[in-house]
């Protein structure tokens, strides 16, 4: 396989706007190069007879003041221009680099913060003001104009090398070499600044453009570029005065700056979103590259049973969630990516069920399925899909989204981000209420104050007040409870409600959802990469791996699991009465891609257990003869683990 | 990653501080007077910057040397740099800005016979741009949020760059050959009339309109998937609360950080197309000024700018202390 | 054989104390595991001994001599809690080994030096080529352990290194930390929010909160017999353990 970068470099070359802005530069460059030689004579030629002529035959752009043919100075022109701002832009990336770099060299002392400080009082000042004070200073002409361009620039490109730099040295492989005693100056060179290449270069070739167009402008002024010499600026500069006469001896030079402006400015454009660098950002730095799979958009839901539901049982009336051959699918670079591959469950009133599996399972987009809440670009589907007695398939009338706006309660990972930061808890809280149980603004912030109470939250009535920047990450996750208390839910969907939050934080958010819980017939589906806390809450756990239930079995008997991925992730997880003497137990390789999911059982790579069979075809989730609450997919369940496989399994195989 | 356990660790102070508004006020003040200090002293020096006898180059080498030496003399340039620099200081203060070395007028009464026409140009490309930029924006950013949209996502990004790309004289060069001299319709020099203000405004707010537009649809994108706007279609709110009530204020924000730096930018803007309208302003004045080396006269109107940029900042920060209370306590 | 100790450690950022006149002793070839919640101090107390935190007060010392902090020599090494930060995307694995190495030795040595490292972290020595962006998240901790250990370290501090992996490659690499300590006899901190992480690989516990140390003593001691409220409160939280709460 190509090294990650060549493909990221070929997919920028893709797109037709790079090509075209490519070629654009090429052309420019070209003109640059042999402009004045083909046409340096014509651009010179002085014909009194002919002065300030419009468009002819023989001058297509007209004649300036002493008769010369404007085309052809305007393509001359092109290379004084381009150069101009080349040496522009190189004065700006030196000073901005030296400058940037510089506050990470000189550490947290007070030099770093004094040049860090002085480039922040720079940045504001904005470039054209800066150019004009520069040109003052060192004078009228071309040389005066590179230097007030370059030093103009300088503190936008210095504030961008100090934002992409801090971004690097903060993390963990700068503090990583500094620990090992690798200097700051060999680690800038060999840790920081690969890293910040790319975005550098892509502003570079933006800046060039945009020096291009200042060098223009100060030309235009009268300030740049001065007679004999002429560069587009100055072209346009004589063209506008004579504006009325012949116009195109201001546009074609316009043009010209424009052009070749663009050309510098689309170039670095399209290289910046192949390489997915926001023009000041600093993503792409070393984010692994996934498996690309949310590339291209795909359609929202197209309800419609994909597998035959003629078999599925009439779900009981006490059905909460009713889930069958639930698949959520995204389009990837080559075929549909499907995450969740057939998924079939029922929560039952007052139930708590929960839901566990590495990362990458699908647990968490099974949870966003059922309540709905998918991005728009994965696709859903299912035989059944009923919540609360709606047909979550089908568009929602305004009925359907009132009822499940009021028995439908959701709470996310991260409470840091799941409340608006703009808007006060109480208001947040309170729309619910407006929305869709008729209540007026009073009677929808009070119920509010009240259900911030019934989650405990101390002096609810101030904290109604406040914005979520002024609550603990607990609090927060409590006011997202309590949020879903605003109307009478029946069923609550966390998704690792307590991952983000301390142990002790953690054991008051679920013993608040117990209390709901206790409360009311309110059922439950927790998902959660803890067995512990999912053995703890709920009455029933569902096991997913690659996509798929493996198991589901009540929570109490989680210690006789029959999956052996069941087994083996209850076995690796030490708790407070492991065995000091023995190795904990580890599950070798990786979890499947969902890109890439083999035939038979998809743990069958990493499966004690597996033989040709498991290779070859993939068990079905049946109920267990003995135990009909219990369902297993594994031609092996139950069997025992080779206990010699134990010491291998340390090493974990590619 | 669902086993991260990575949170930030919490404010680690929580007794009662005093309030992160005094707190917030007194950080912002503090800036602004450390950038005026900055701003102040370095329009000061631009004049000792310049390399030789500024008056000399000023007057020309022909002028005889008597004259220069009290020109010299009557500028205070043969003073200790102290003293000048706080006669300057005081100078400031009483409204003295100088005499112009070529019309031998007081420079603040220049300033404040040009400054209205420069404010009126900015203030209504601002006002244009916003006005603009802002729902189309916001349109945009829900017609190409994640999963729709992508043709029309790649037209607006390439049309908002090539638009953005076009320089504002060069707008104005255009506007002034095709409506002005090609039509007819709009004058393309001076203030006289309220139609005389259309084309100037154009061309300076095209670009920073496109700009802007372009941070608002990345922004309203990138809050379109924030959790706090799944939260509230866990809600089961209608679409234009999602969109409005909750994406719109996060997205407008965080737009507003950046968009500040356009309107100082808008500010200075102004120079070049005030050149091409001959528009009375500051612009077409201190470009004058530098050609015939009237230092006092560009001295004021750099300070001016300068001042215009920094005041502009300061009230585009306060505005989104007042629309994000979080931006209060954020450090810079 | 190595003591890593701290006396009454102070670190302030601005007004705020992060870590207030803390002293622990990680007695040699022991793993000291020290607790507490976010925010609590702990990972800012292992951030000064290696230097990346100012020090405001006390003393941080190996064998009674304070921790260098300049130069190459490096005999105290930390292992981050995010493998995913904390190998450069753009070297190779053997690339960040061989960095952490003490200069000298020719190319030939480095090599088979970080080959025998990666073999000690159970890493198949081949992926000294690979970059991270190829290794899973248990793997690239391994690698990580192998970089600290490249620096010839007598002592480590391991701050959360399983709390971002996968609960079916933690055992592998609390497995390898125990393996470590006993093979190579290393002193090391062990710092983690899980009491029941360790409990497994720690011999004595320290139980940090608001930048103080509220308990400390052995781990089986401390665990059963808990004598502050707030390691009592951290141990009832522990999930799995007191009454199961479901409603039946």
């Amino acid at each position: 396989m190509p090294p990650a970068s060549t493909r990221r470099w070929s997919r920028v070359a893709r797109t037709p706007l790079a090509l075209v802005a490519i070629a654009l530069l090429v052309v420019v460059a070209a003109l640059a190069v042999l402009g004045p030689v083909l046409w340096g004579a014509d651009a010179e030629a002085v014909d009194t007879g002919n002065i300030l002529a419009g468009p002819s035959a023989r001058h297509w752009a007209g004649t300036d003041n002493l008769g010369r043919d404007i085309a052809a100075r305007v393509l001359v022109a092109s290379r004084l221009s381009v150069v101009l701002a080349l040496l522009a832009v190189a004065i700006a990336v030196v000073v901005g680099l030296l400058l940037g770099t510089a506050p990470f060299l000189l550490g947290r002392g007070r030099a770093g913060r004094l040049v860090t400080a002085a480039v922040n009082i720079a940045v504001a000042f904005p470039g054209m003001l800066l150019a004009l004070f520069f040109a003052v200073v060192f004078g009228v002409g071309a040389t005066g104009a590179v230097m007030a361009i370059g030093l103009a620039g300088a503190p936008g490109f210095a504030r961008l090398v100090q934002t992409l730099v801090s971004g690097v040295a903060a993390r963990d492989f700068v503090a990583a070499a500094r620990v090992a005693g690798v200097g700051r100056g060999r680690i800038l060179v060999r840790h920081v600044l690969p890293n910040i290449a790319e975005p550098l270069v892509v502003n570079a070739t933006i800046g060039a453009g945009t020096a291009l167009l200042s060098f223009a402008g100060l030309s235009f002024l009268g300030l740049g570029v001065q007679s004999p010499s002429f560069d587009w600026g100055r072209l346009l500069y004589d063209g506008a005065s004579a504006l009325y006469l012949n116009p195109a001896a201001a546009l074609v030079p316009g043009a010209a700056v424009l052009l070749a402006g663009l050309a510098f400015n689309l170039v670095g454009e399209s290289v910046a979103k192949g390489l997915g660098v926001e023009g000041l950002g600093i993503e792409g730095l070393g984010v692994p590259v996934g498996s690309g799979r949310w590339v291209l958009p795909g359609r929202t839901a197209a309800p419609g049973p994909a597998h035959a539901a003629a078999d599925a049982p009439d779900p009981a009336d006490d059905v909460v969630l009713g889930v069958r051959d639930l698949a959520v699918s995204f389009r990837g670079p080559s075929g549909p990516v499907r995450p969740v591959r057939g998924v079939s469950f029922d929560v039952h009133r007052g139930e708590s069920v929960g839901i566990v599996g590495e990362s990458g399972c699908g647990k968490s987009l099974t949870a966003l399925a059922v309540t709905r809440l998918l991005d728009d670009d994965a696709r859903l589907e299912a035989s059944r899909l009923h919540l609360l007695g709606t047909d979550l398939r089908a568009p929602q009338a305004t009925a359907d989204r009132r009822k499940l706006g009021t028995e439908l309660a959701v709470v996310f990972q991260d409470p840091m981000t799941s409340l608006n930061p703009a808007r006060r808890i109480g208001a947040q809280l309170a729309e619910v209420a407006t929305h869709h149980q008729g209540m007026t603004r009073r009677e929808a912030a009070a119920r509010a104050v009240d259900r911030l109470d019934a989650v405990r939250i101390p002096d609810p009535g101030e904290r109604a007040r406040q914005y979520p920047h002024e609550f603990s990450g607990g609090m927060r996750q409590r006011a997202m409870i309590g949020m879903g208390l605003m109307g009478t839910p029946a069923l609550i969907v966390a998704d690792e409600p307590t991952t983000a939050l301390d142990v002790t934080v953690q054991r008051q958010v679920l013993d608040l959802l117990s209390a709901v819980r206790d409360s009311d017939a309110v059922a439950l589906l927790l998902i959660s990469h803890d067995v512990a806390v999912v053995g703890e809450v709920c009455d029933r756990v569902l096991v997913m791996y690659a996509g798929r239930i493996v198991e589901d079995l009540p929570a109490a008997e989680l210690a006789t699991a029959r999956h052996p991925y069941t087994r083996a992730l209850v076995d690796a997880v030490p708790d407070m009465d492991t065995d000091l003497d023995e190795p904990l137990a580890t599950i070798p390789g990786r979890p499947v891609d969902p890109a890439d999911v083999p035939a038979g059982c998809a743990y069958a790579a990493r499966c004690p257990l597996a033989d040709a069979r498991c290779r070859a075809q993939d068990p079905a989730l049946v109920s267990d003869p003995h135990a009909p609450a219990r369902r297993v997919a594994c031609w092996h369940a139950g069997e025992p683990l080779p206990a010699e496989r134990a010491v291998d399994l340390l090493v974990e195989s590619p | 990653m669902t086993a991260t356990v990575n949170a930030p660790p919490p404010p680690t102070d929580r007794r009662r501080e005093p309030s992160p508004w005094l707190r917030f006020g007194a950080r912002r003040v503090g800036r602004l007077l450390v950038s005026l200090f900055v701003l102040v002293t370095a329009s000061f020096a631009m004049i000792h910057l310049i390399p030789g006898d500024p008056v000399r180059g000023a007057l020309g080498p022909t002028a005889p040397a008597e004259l220069v030496a009290a020109r010299r003399q009557a500028l205070g340039l043969d003073d200790p740099l102290l003293t000048q620099y706080l006669r300057y200081l005081e100078g400031l203060f009483t409204g003295d800005l100088g005499t112009s070395l070529s019309s031998q007028l007081p420079v603040s009464g220049i300033v404040a016979q040009r400054l209205p026409a420069t404010l009126e140009l900015a203030v209504l490309a601002f006002l244009a741009a916003v006005a603009v930029a802002i729902p189309l924006g916001v349109a945009m950013g829900v017609l190409t949020r994640r999963g729709h949209g992508r043709r029309t996502e790649l037209a607006f990004t390439t049309g908002s760059i090539v638009v953005a790309t076009v320089p504002d004289f060069l707008i104005g060069v255009g506007l002034v050959s095709v409506f002005g001299v090609g039509l007819g319709w709009l004058p393309g020099a001076g203030n006289d009339t309220p139609a005389a203000y259309v084309l100037p405004v154009i061309a300076l707010a095209v670009g920073p309109a496109a700009i802007l537009a372009r941070i608002v649809r990345v922004e309203m994108v990138a809050v379109l998937e924030a959790d706090y706007v799944r939260t509230a279609r866990a809600k089961r709110l209608p679409a234009r609360t999602v969109y409005l009530g909750h994406a719109l204020p996060n997205a407008v924000t965080a737009a507003l950080t950046l968009g500040g730096l356009l309107l100082g930018s808008m500010v200075a803007g102004t120079v070049l197309v005030e050149n091409v309208f001959a528009w009375p302003g500051l612009g077409s004045t201190i470009v004058q000024s530098i050609l015939t080396k009237d230092y006092p006269v560009v001295q004021a109107i750099v300070l001016v700018y300068g001042l215009g940029v920094l005041l502009a900042n300061t009230a585009v920060d306060v505005a989104l202390a007042l629309l994000d209370p979080r931006s209060t306590i954020r450090e810079d | 054989m190595t003591e890593l100790r701290f006396a009454d450690v102070t670190v302030r950022y601005g007004r705020t104390t992060a870590v207030d006149g803390v002293s622990l002793l990680v007695p040699s070839g022991e793993i000291v595991g020290l607790v507490g919640e976010s925010g609590s101090g702990k990972s800012t107390l292992a951030r000064a001994a290696v230097g990346l935190a100012p020090l405001g007060g006390g003393r941080i010392t190996m064998d009674g001599e304070p921790v260098p902090l300049r130069g190459r020599h490096r005999p105290l090494q930390m292992v981050f809690q995010d493998p995913y930060s904390s190998l450069d995307p753009r070297r190779t694995v053997g690339d960040s080994v061989a960095e952490a190495m003490p200069p000298g030795g020719s190319r030939a040595e480095r090599r088979v030096e970080v080959q025998r490292l990666l073999e000690l972290v159970h890493l198949d020595p081949a992926r000294a080529d690979a970059v991270p962006s190829r290794l899973s998240g248990g793997q690239r901790q391994r690698v990580a352990l192998a970089r600290a250990l490249a620096a010839r370290p007598r002592a480590v501090i391991a701050d959360e290194i399983t709390s971002a992996l996968d609960v079916s490659v933690q055992g592998a690499v609390l497995n390898l930390v125990r393996e470590l300590r006993r093979e190579l006899g290393l002193s090391i901190l062990f710092i983690s929010h899980n009491l029941a992480v360790v409990r497994y690989v720690a011999s004595r516990v320290v139980v940090l909160r608001g930048g103080r140390v509220v308990e400390q003593g052995p781990t089986a001691e401390v665990l059963t017999e808990p004598r502050h409220d707030y390691t009592r409160e951290l141990l009832a939280a522990v999930p799995g353990r007191g009454a199961r709460r479901s409603r039946t």
